[in-house]
């Protein structure tokens, strides 16, 4: 039989019984609404908290630092190896850095302890800079304000939760003037070479020194962020206190790693403690990786537990999606029930179509496609009702969320291959499922079936 | 079409047992019998006596366990079931006592249900409906369903339907086992005049010794699954 006439008759078949095959393709639904809600609740969180690493900027970053020559402090082995001189993380690397394929850019940590004062109060805090870059970062998203107005521009972020320290009305810090304090780097003149002292040489000349001013810079609030931009593994804290990139560096603000470099031995270039390097994209952090640690740098990044982010969430959706299709191989069972029904009522008219002239695979197509339709409807109407037990468990939550004082997430995602998958998948079950009483039907004996009343 | 010789159907020594526990039910034993081309042959018999199954047997629906059946110049034991399917489909026309139309589809529809299994062209199957239900005086009725005529009009649409794809042998069992006799004789001169018309092979099974006697070329009586006698109507 053509597919046409096969279609127009089950089609016709299924409006015979119009109640019983619409229970049953309701229970194809229902097992394919609760596939979809569980497996789009896993991608939504997998979308989640993807984006939320993304978006710290922990995933496509790599914090690169001096590898250090640490021998020196521990008893050499029998046949040790001799240590490769130290290469210093200078303005040199830092070009070679960003001359490296797909790496977008490369600028330094720049973090300091600092003392603010506002409104007649005192408060301990860490300052960060933050690149200009980061204004399309989706940390700044849900920005109270806004972003600095330049890359020198003398304005501050405030971190929520710093915000809260001052004012309990955090939107009315917008705008207010702070003070911060903090000790400026000064360099020394180099100490004159060893003639004049007699115990220094020419390294040390060359390191120079410095001394700690006291300074203070007088910042506009901007913006408010309840995310942590500067959170992580680039310093010694969370940055509360933000700041921009280049305003930070003109500070000459001290750093922690200041004391190590002044008697550390350099070329008389000034080092950075570490660089932040940003991929194009996540997937290319390990190649940029390998390429840093062959200039003989030492790196560090989140490759690892990205990884495993994936592996517990694709571990996570398998195990969803496994109770999800609970529902559907019940409903599998409803379409098995309705078909036999289906042969028992309808065995008179098989017997009559094999008469006519009906082949063993007319007659088996004719309740595979019944058993297809009423999957792919099933299925159709199981993905809309997903996407509504969805919208309802985003709306819950996030009236949660919001009672919490939390922001909104989107908890939940129904991707166009899920939509897809499950339509197919449903069909594939349906289809499963009428394999059985269509071959019990195309076997029928006609002389038999005619005989049934 | 025959199988040679003007032989539409030749059955050879042929048998249906049926096997019920520990008995064997002979509902067909050992019957030769050759129909030629364009010849109305009547299966006559009391209940019980073997002339369905032997109809059944020649139109395909079943298969003998013993002997051979030839038609279309093949022996339909040796066909699988999908050549058999298309026997049916293509060189046989099938006529019930109970009609057999699908009460849930219209005239028209009951009618193209063949031409739908033997996968004729869409555009083609109007006409051929029509032609089939004007040869049986039912063009008028295309949009009813079986339950909207009578019985004689349903036997006519049942007729139209055997019609349809054009066979070369009609079978028709008890046709007029439903019907009054009025109804009954108009069912078995429609029946002749297709044969006279189209030269079409019919064999029909019925109980009624004077329909056979009245309309068939030849009667072939059988009586527990044998042939009593197979000749000229007396």
């Amino acid at each position: 039989m053509k597919a046409g006439d096969l279609g127009e008759l089950a089609l016709r078949n299924l409006r015979e019984a119009v109640l019983r095959n619409s229970l049953t393709t309701l229970g194809v639904a229902v097992g394919v609404a609760s596939l979809v809600a569980m497996l789009s609740l896993g991608v939504g969180l997998q979308e989640l908290a993807t984006k939320r690493l993304s978006n710290s900027g922990l995933f496509d970053t790599v914090i690169v630092t001096a590898r250090r020559n640490m021998q020196g402090m521990r008893r050499p082995a029998a046949n040790s190896v001799p240590a490769k001189p130290e290469r210093a993380l200078d303005d040199d690397a830092r070009s070679e850095l960003t001359r490296l394929p797909n790496v977008l850019e490369v600028y330094p940590q720049i973090r300091f302890p600092t003392e603010v004062r506002y409104n007649g109060n005192s408060y301990s805090t860490i300052v960060a800079g933050v690149p200009d870059s980061a204004r399309g970062n989706g940390s700044y998203d849900g920005i109270q304000g806004s972003f600095f107005s330049g890359p020198n521009a003398d304005e501050a972020i405030l971190q929520i939760e710093f915000a809260k320290d001052l004012s309990e009305q955090t939107p009315t810090l917008i705008g207010k003037d702070l003070v911060v304090r903090y000790a400026e780097r000064e360099a020394l003149a180099p100490q004159k070479a060893a003639g004049d002292s007699g115990s220094g040489n020419a390294v040390d000349a060359a390191a120079g020194g410095f001394s700690i001013v006291p300074r203070e810079k007088k910042l506009r609030i901007v913006g408010i962020v309840e995310t942590e931009p500067a959170a992580g593994f680039g310093g010694f804290g969370s940055g509360r206190l933000l700041i921009p990139l280049e305003l930070a560096s003109a500070l000459r603000a001290a750093q922690v790693n200041d004391l190590r470099d002044a008697v550390r031995a350099t070329n008389g270039k000034p080092a950075y403690a570490s660089l932040t390097v940003r991929a194009k994209s996540p997937s290319q952090i390990e190649a940029i990786e390998t390429a840093i640690k062959a200039m003989g740098f030492g790196t560090f990044s989140l490759l690892d537990a990205s990884r495993n982010l994936r592996l517990f969430f694709t571990i996570f959706d398998l195990l969803l999606a496994i109770f999800g299709s609970l529902a559907l191989a019940v409903a599998t069972l409803g379409i098995v029930n309705t078909l036999v029904m289906a042969i028992l009522e309808r065995r008179r008219e098989i017997g009559i179509l094999k008469a006519l002239g009906a082949a063993d695979r007319d007659v088996k197509q004719l309740f595979f496609v019944e058993a297809g339709v009423m999957g792919l409807f099933g299925g159709v109407l199981g993905v809309g009702f997903g996407w509504l037990i969805g919208r309802a468990l985003t709306w819950g939550t996030n009236i949660y969320l919001h009672r919490q004082n939390l922001p909104s997430a989107h908890v939940f995602s129904v991707p166009w291959w899920l939509v897809l998958g499950a339509i197919v998948f449903a069909v594939g079950v349906s289809l499963v499922a009428g394999l059985y009483p269509a071959t019990r039907a195309a076997r029928l004996n006609p002389v038999e079936a005619l005989r049934y009343e | 079409m025959t199988t040679g010789n003007g032989m539409a159907v030749r059955a050879e020594r042929v048998s249906r047992h049926y096997e019920m526990g520990a008995a064997v039910i002979r509902a067909v034993d050992d019957v030769t019998l050759e129909i030629r081309a364009g010849e109305f042959v009547a299966l006559l018999g009391s209940s019980g006596s073997g002339k369905s199954t032997l109809l059944n047997l020649m139109a395909g629906l079943d298969r003998p366990t013993g002997g051979a059946i030839f038609a279309n110049g093949r022996n339909l034991s040796e066909l699988n079931s999908l050549e058999l399917a298309r026997y049916r489909s293509r060189t046989v026309g099938m006529v019930f006592q109970s009609f057999n139309l699908l009460p849930r589809m219209t005239l028209e529809e009951n009618v193209e249900l063949p031409l739908r299994l033997a996968e004729v062209d869409r555009v083609e199957r109007g006409a051929r409906v029509q032609e089939a239900l004007e040869r049986v005086r039912l063009e008028k009725r295309l949009t009813h369903r079986p339950s909207e005529l009578s019985g004689g009009e349903q036997q006519r649409a049942a007729l139209a339907r055997a019609l349809v794809n054009r066979p070369t042998l009609l079978f028709a069992d008890e046709p007029t086992g439903n019907l009054d006799s009025a109804t009954g004789e108009s069912i078995m001169l429609l029946l002749k005049e297709i044969q006279q018309k189209l030269g079409m092979t019919i064999v029909m099974v019925t109980h009624e010794r004077p329909l056979a006697e009245r309309f068939a070329d030849r009667i072939a009586a059988l009586a527990d699954g044998k042939l009593l006698t197979d000749g000229v109507k007396s």
